[in-house]
């Protein structure tokens, strides 16, 4: 039975779900009476569909619950990937919605494609993109390589701290990741500005005549991303490191090793799944990043998610736009891709 | 180990210096009676005063309320489901699929996720003519599905950790396998299913980037509404505004943090 996968009974597996819906779904209806009822019966009909559709091809109970969330993130995830690609291959127009269709049927009935890759080749061959992608990886590796300074060794601290204080020091991680993301990165500005903290303390102590101008510089954009995704490099490296056996340390040290050559030859090599993942998850949110660059990096600071946004928002070239994010993805899939194969070959061993 | 003696507590402290000195000035100017948020002109609560007046920012704090409601428990079935299928189900054709669609939102940039779903409303409405316009469902869609990611990773781990032996036993009781899951899956999973229900509820709470591309006229969320004051320089309203936060955040972690180590307290 252990293998076996769980035998449904008839269509209960498929009630329940809908039942846990219609129960948390009661709990919004008295805040929002219209919306919810829409987005209810757009689940309702997507499991009916999920339902008749299984039955008239004669898919078994467990394939019902399997198409529940395999249906939902097909359509909200993976299609609009699809409707992303197929808008970047249009041109704008002014119409709603603002792109051109991919064919035109002429009167005498013969098909012809309007599909072009113009725009990737605009992006390609202008130089105000290639510098904002550029830019943007050039800023995410170096706020990653800052990360992981700061982070390892706050991680190491403490994974090595003993009980209470280790649970202690690790909340301490975490909530500042629970707190909104936007208000921290507002309490920089308090800081940096001409009358902000670090001028006042400065002048005030006299270290200083003039306020130091740190707002609206590539710098201030650095510390914002560092400080923001901190606690995304802190936790998968004290993952890996709490895990690290102390005995191998204690024997390298009882076999003459510095401190120095132990973390070198030991700590740092075994904490490379941490170093790989933390990384990863500072570096790609880093790489797409709008609102630090606006809230506290200078105006011509290239950066490619706040030219996404601006070819969306301002510009409303919508083609263009999709062109952008269709080549930033790929710059995102290829990292995770050999983080994948890192991964694989250190399961191999 | 002398030279780490000194070394990681230091670096420990600055480190952790970084990460709270702005939240606590933050708190600090926000009980300042100057306007210019970062010069002290006295101790004084009328930036929380003005706060609770600001018509605008309280409506999109009701919104934020409202989507971020929904959308975590739209996600946390969604995510539980997913995870069930993924830990429980075996090998089934579009696995792979499934395990791929279902992690790729956590390292998806917001930019790429907001503007595809976006575009996919657009096309769905021309051709489907569903959803008619853009607002508080687009944005409930959106977020439960990015934060359903979010829960099916909490509750995937939960149901690994899980001692499966537990739902052999009752299923060779006779049990059938929606009861199985019912007293005996669902009961185990539950503190995993809150924490996951919880992040999810705070990250649609948090949520710009996505919002703005998915969301409609009438339907600012909080975020949104904090961002384009926040862009016109500081404003102590804001900081009252997250002073508020960060102290509900504090107390509800703090108490999550007490009970956590009663627990492991209790199972030694």
């Amino acid at each position: 039975m252990s293998a076996a996968a769980p035998r449904f009974a008839p269509t209960v597996g498929l009630v329940s779900g809908l039942g846990i819906l219609a129960a948390m779904a009661g709990l919004g209806w008295l805040m929002l009476p219209t919306n919810v009822a829409t987005v209810l019966s757009a689940l309702i009909g997507l499991a009916l569909v999920a339902f008749v559709l299984g039955r008239l091809v004669g898919w078994s109970d467990r394939w019902m619950v399997i198409a529940i969330p395999l249906l939902w993130f097909l359509v909200f995830f993976l299609v609009p990937f699809f409707v992303l690609g197929r808008i970047s291959l249009s041109e704008a127009i002014i119409a709603r919605p603002p792109y051109s269709p991919l064919w035109e049927t002429a009167p005498d009935g013969s098909i012809e494609i309007l599909a072009s890759l113009q725009n990737y080749a605009f992006i390609l061959g202008d130089s105000l993109y290639r510098n904002a992608y550029l830019s943007s990886i050039q800023v995410a590796g170096i706020s990653t390589i800052f990360a992981l300074l700061i982070g390892y060794p706050i991680a190491y601290y403490i994974a090595r701290a003993e009980e209470p204080k280790r649970s202690i020091l690790l909340l301490m991680v975490i909530l500042p990741f629970w707190t909104s993301f936007l208000l921290r990165v507002y309490a920089w500005i308090g800081f940096l500005r001409r009358e902000g903290v670090i001028n006042n303390i400065l002048m005030w102590s006299g270290l200083i005549d003039e306020p130091l101008v740190m707002m609206q510089t590539p710098g201030a954009v650095y510390v914002g991303i560092v400080y923001t995704y901190l606690p995304f490099m802190i936790l998968p490296l004290y993952a890996t490191l709490v895990k690290l056996d102390g005995a191998l340390l204690e024997a390298a040290g009882d076999l003459g090793a510095s401190p120095m050559v132990t973390f070198f030859t030991i700590t740092l090599p075994l904490s490379m799944p941490g170093i790989v993942a933390g990384s990863m998850l500072v570096f790609i949110p880093a790489l797409g990043e709008y609102v630090i660059p606006a809230l506290l990096g200078p105006s011509d600071m290239l950066m490619i998610g706040r030219t996404l946004w601006d070819e969306f928002f301002s510009s409303r070239d919508w083609p263009v736009a999709s062109s952008v994010a269709i080549i930033m993805l790929i710059l995102v899939v290829l990292p995770i891709m050999w983080l994948q194969s890192v991964q694989n070959r250190q399961e191999q061993r | 180990m002398t030279r780490r003696g000194w070394f990681l507590p230091i670096m420990a402290t600055l480190g952790f210096g970084f990460l709270y000195a702005p939240i606590v000035s933050l708190v600090v100017f926000s009980f300042n009676e100057s306007r210019l948020v970062t010069v002290w002109g006295g101790f004084s609560t009328r930036w929380y005063g003005e706060l609770f007046n600001d018509g605008q920012m309280l409506a999109a704090a009701w919104i934020s309320l409202k989507v971020a409601t929904i959308a975590a428990s739209m996600a946390t079935v969604i995510g539980t489901l997913a995870a069930f299928v993924m830990t429980r189900f075996g090998a089934f054709k579009g696995k792979l699929l499934l395990t791929g669609m279902a992690t790729a939102p956590l390292v998806m940039p917001e930019v790429i996720t907001g503007l595809s779903l976006l575009l996919l409303f657009v096309a769905m409405e021309s051709l489907l003519g569903w959803p008619a316009g853009r607002g508080l469902t687009t944005v409930v869609i959106a977020h439960a599905t990015f934060c359903a990611a979010y829960v099916a990773v909490i509750a995937q781990s939960r149901l690994r950790d899980m001692d499966e032996s537990l739902e052999e036993a009752a299923r060779d009781l006779g049990a059938g396998p929606v009861r199985v899951f019912f007293d005996i899956t669902l009961p185990v999973i539950a503190p995993a299913l809150v924490s996951g229900w919880l992040l999810a509820f705070t990250l649609s709470l948090d949520d710009l980037v996505i919002a703005s591309f998915v969301s409609g006229p009438g339907a600012s969320t909080l975020p949104m509404v904090i961002f384009s004051k926040v862009r016109l320089g500081v404003s102590p309203d804001v900081n009252a505004l997250a002073s508020i936060i960060i102290g509900i955040v504090a107390v509800a972690v703090t108490i999550a943090g007490v009970l956590l180590m009663r627990q492991t307290k209790t199972l030694r």
